[in-house]
């Protein structure tokens, strides 16, 4: 891939709301270009989404619990663990699911609107599957930092207002 | 004036808005937790002086004994002191392209030089031309004090142009202060050392340091590279007016050093970003500016406002609270110039473009007003 697309990824990455115009400032090329790009890296599904990293503690809507469940999975042949990882994406309260190495296999985010709920679910739908062998629950208590991006952090600029 | 009002956007600050990296800061604070608070040698941590030897052979191809030709400073500022006053004779002059950093002429003042000054223009794309060099010399020139990448400016000068200089220098048998210390903020390929022009060793103090590439300011680290001579020379002022630089610092720099290229390159790749962004938008509201190539400030003429430097920075701080600084703080050919630093993040220069066109639009109007009246 080129040098150009790159530096367009990390900027994009960085943050999506930056406009085609700033971007093609930024990069010196034309904003039919830089338009195009980004079409042909959502195309290629190098770009996957546009998401926002909100901290829903400061909201009113803050009763969402999310946990962590290590998974042990007996592999099959042929497809690893590749079909019953896809199977576990499934289900919507699944927010993330990474093959590990390690003592367990598979890491599984799962965000509940309460622990009881997460629990149960944790139980009958994660547990109960073919080839899952075990589950560990832990419960995410508070988030620092999240995608590189500290949720409290002193951010006054210490600089003099001039200087030489 | 600027530091009282809320709000501010500040464009003035000469340091980067990154803070320095974090595996710097840790390696500080490990050293700390291991006791190392003692003075060092006067010259600097030998493996500091090591590691600066290593760099500028990596980068620049330069060869220095760490033992002999390296010092260790108070940042880059007290080696131009202390080399001025070392090398200078009373009355000697000491030329120095403008506009320049605000303490050559006061420093050569200091250690009794005359200093005489050498216009730089926006034509040139402020370079120093050699012909203007050649212009300013006279029997009494000893010293030529420049920086490039320059601030305010954000010139720089490529192999050829410093060869140029480089030859009228050894013609008139001068010595050469080069201050580089934003070697590393070249965004049109590889900084020129000018020390490793042929013939060029002998005759130059190479002056650099940490604060501007590393991001630390507040840390005051910097070095001279030169001769054995002149090194003994600064290091007796030095060991009598500072003993050395604080340990912190050095252990900070040597982490630098050793691990912080990565850094550096991501900082950089961040500044040429905005580069494009703050000089495109002041060319745009038709504040002119050639590209800079280094460093990180622009440099606009401000002259097609009818307002002098100071004028227009005061006006446009107060009307607007954007910060920048004038021109002339720099030498009186930077007059009809303002420095803006780019070191601030894509929102606020963005936010400080847009209030600054907002100010222009303003300002054109009541010009209009005013000639309708007349």
């Amino acid at each position: 891939m080129d040098d150009m697309k790159i530096k367009l990824l990390q900027a994009l990455e960085q943050n999506h709301k930056i406009s085609i115009k700033t971007l093609a400032t930024m990069l010196k090329i034309s904003e039919k270009e830089v338009k195009e790009m980004i079409e042909e890296l959502e195309e290629a599904k190098i770009i996957l989404g546009y998401v926002t990293l909100i901290d829903w503690e400061k909201t009113d809507n803050n009763d969402n619990v999310t946990a962590i469940i290590d998974v042990k999975v007996t592999p099959q042949r042929d497809v690893g663990f590749d079909t019953i990882a896809q199977r576990i994406c499934r289900f919507p309260e699944v927010k993330s699911v990474y093959l590990m190495s390690g003592s367990y296999d598979l890491s599984v985010m799962i965000e509940g609107t309460s622990m009881k709920k997460v629990a149960f679910f944790v139980a009958e739908k994660l547990a109960s599957l073919e080839n899952v062998q075990s589950t560990a629950t832990h419960f995410v208590l508070k988030k620092y930092k999240q995608d590189g991006i500290v949720f409290e952090e002193d951010e006054n600029d210490h600089r003099l207002v001039i200087s030489p | 004036m600027a530091s009282g009002i809320k709000g501010i956007i500040s464009l003035g600050v000469g340091e980067s808005d990154f803070v320095t990296p974090w595996h710097i800061r840790e390696a500080s604070v490990y050293s700390l937790e291991r006791g190392h608070t003692n003075y060092t040698p006067n010259s600097g941590l030998p493996e500091l002086r090591q590691q600066i030897c290593r760099y500028l052979h990596k980068k620049f191809g330069l060869e220095y004994d760490y033992s002999q030709e390296i010092l260790i400073t108070v940042g880059v500022s007290e080696a131009i002191d202390i080399a001025l006053r070392c090398v200078l004779e009373p009355g000697d002059e000491v030329i120095i392209p403008e506009p320049c950093f605000v303490s050559y002429k006061p420093c050569t003042l200091m250690a009794g030089g005359a200093p005489k000054t050498v216009s730089t223009q926006e034509a040139n794309h402020f370079k120093l031309m050699p012909e203007d060099l050649e212009e300013a010399i006279t029997d009494k020139s000893k010293v030529l004090l420049m920086s490039y990448p320059n601030n305010p400016t954000g010139a720089v000068m490529n192999r050829e142009e410093l060869e140029a200089v480089a030859r009228i220098v050894e013609k008139h048998d001068l010595l050469v202060i080069s201050d580089e210390i934003y070697s590393e903020l070249n965004y049109n390929g590889d900084h020129v050392s000018f020390s490793s022009l042929p013939g060029m060793k002998e005759r130059t103090v190479l002056l650099n340091g940490f604060s501007k590439s590393f991001a630390m300011t507040g840390w005051r680290v910097g070095y001279a590279a030169a001769s054995e001579d002149i090194i003994s020379a600064m290091l007796k002022v030095h060991q009598y007016t500072i003993m050395c630089a604080p340990v912190m610092g050095q252990m900070a720099a040597i982490e630098a050093l050793k691990n912080g290229e990565k850094e550096v390159k991501r900082m950089k790749a961040h500044y040429d970003q905005r580069r494009n962004l703050i000089a495109n938008g002041l060319n745009q509201m038709g504040l002119s500016c050639f590209e800079p190539k280094g460093a990180f400030y622009v440099f606009p003429s401000i002259k097609s406002t009818g307002m002098n430097s100071l004028n227009f920075c005061e006006e446009l701080l107060k009307e607007e609270k954007v910060a920048v600084v004038p021109g002339d703080a720099f030498g009186q050919c930077g007059e009809g110039y303002v420095r803006c630093s780019y070191a601030a993040s894509m929102e606020q220069i963005t936010e400080a473009l847009n209030r600054m066109e907002r100010f222009l639009q303003r300002q054109q109007k009541q010009k209009k007003i005013f000639a309708l009246n007349n």
